[in-house]
């Protein structure tokens, strides 16, 4: 089903028990307000979320894969930037 | 068409009951028909959601009409076995599908409606209706919110959807004044507290409508004639049509379950 004059846009979902949104998938719609109706059509059916966001997928700036060594390869040598190397005192609690 | 229809006792609240029943299976199962055809994938879904809550509506309704009535009758045999005189549904609701327009005009129409009668409804006397109005005004209120929303994007869009929208309003309005009519026979059941006046709906519901209508930059016609005949099992052509496919499987194998 082409929908050559529909925006894409984005769908981020908060769970029942989730703290943040997360993304779910996306869908074509005219606008906003009818990009957050078809969301709720489409990804919330069977009782997913709580609250919905709907963002227009070309306000998103995303990395280039064909850069992801020099992006994110870096990273992978550097365990000591875990937060593993401590001992947690029991007053902390959960963090 | 092998299975002989079934008789119904049709007391007041039994009659009452089967009429709001029969007006959320026949617009469900108008929705229904989108189901693979819809303009976007989107649109399927959110016809076929609105289908399915109008589908839920209908079997409460009809449980609860069995339960009333007593007999040997449950939801299955008044939804598969009885014929076009003996359904009770507003005419709006059979109107064939049309364009995309023209089902969102029916759907709106019966929405606004709807959501004004249950909001109502939630205070009758009779606890189960109470109950099933009470769920069933959430539904209505998002469909509402969603058929509203395409009236003014139809309306306000191109030249071609205005001119479709338009002649789906002027083409279905006859068939809104049935939605505010009462009879004897309900006219019982509203004195008792079981069930509202919807003469009382109809100033909210045109309200709603002309707002929206307005919006969406198109007119209401000024004609007043209108149609009626639902409630008392005299239809237009189109339900017979819409009843031979909803009820073939049944018609021609009687009990038929998987």
């Amino acid at each position: 089903m082409a929908t050559p004059n529909s925006p894409l846009w984005e769908v981020f979902i908060r769970s029942r028990n989730g703290l943040a949104h997360k993304h779910v998938g996306s869908l074509h719609a005219a606008d906003a307000t009818l990009a957050l109706q078809a969301a709720r059509d489409i990804y919330t059916r069977r009782g997913e979320g709580l609250s919905i966001w709907v963002v227009p997928s070309n306000a998103i700036t995303a990395s280039d894969p064909s850069e992801k060594d020099m992006m994110f390869e870096p990273a992978q040598s550097k365990i000591y930037r875990h937060p593993t190397f401590y001992d947690v005192p029991d007053e902390v609690g959960h963090m | 068409m092998s299975v002989a229809s079934i008789e119904v006792c049709e007391t007041p609240l039994v009659l009452y009951t089967l009429r709001r029943a029969d007006d959320a299976l026949i617009l469900g199962h108008r929705l229904s028909e989108w189901c693979g055809h819809a303009p976007m994938l989107e649109e399927d879904m959110a016809l076929a959601n609105m289908g399915l809550d109008l589908l839920g509506q209908a079997r409460e309704l009809y449980g609860y009409a069995a339960k009333v009535e007593g007999r040997s009758n449950d939801e299955d045999r008044f939804a598969y076995l009885r014929d076009v005189r003996q359904y009770r549904n507003l005419l709006l609701v059979e109107q064939p599908n049309g364009d995309f327009a023209r089902t969102m005009v029916r759907q709106f129409f019966y929405a606004v409606f709807a959501d004004l009668y249950w909001r109502g409804m939630m205070r009758s006397s009779d606890t189960t209706m109470a109950a099933i109005a009470a769920r069933s005004e959430k539904e209505s209120a998002y469909h509402v919110r969603h058929s509203s929303e395409w009236i003014v994007r139809l309306g306000d869009g191109t030249e071609e959807s205005h001119r479709r929208a338009q002649a789906a309003i002027d083409d279905l309005w006859a068939y809104t004044g049935e939605m505010f009519a009462v009879d004897d026979s309900e006219r019982g059941l509203i004195d008792r507290g079981i069930a509202i006046d919807p003469a009382a709906l109809r100033a909210p519901w045109l309200k709603t409508i002309a707002a929206v209508v307005g919006e969406a930059t198109l007119a209401l016609p000024g004609n007043d004639w209108m149609q009626k005949g639902g409630r008392d099992g005299r239809h237009s052509e189109h339900l017979g049509h819409l009843l031979s496919e909803l009820q073939s499987m049944q018609r021609s194998f009687p009990g038929a379950t998987w």
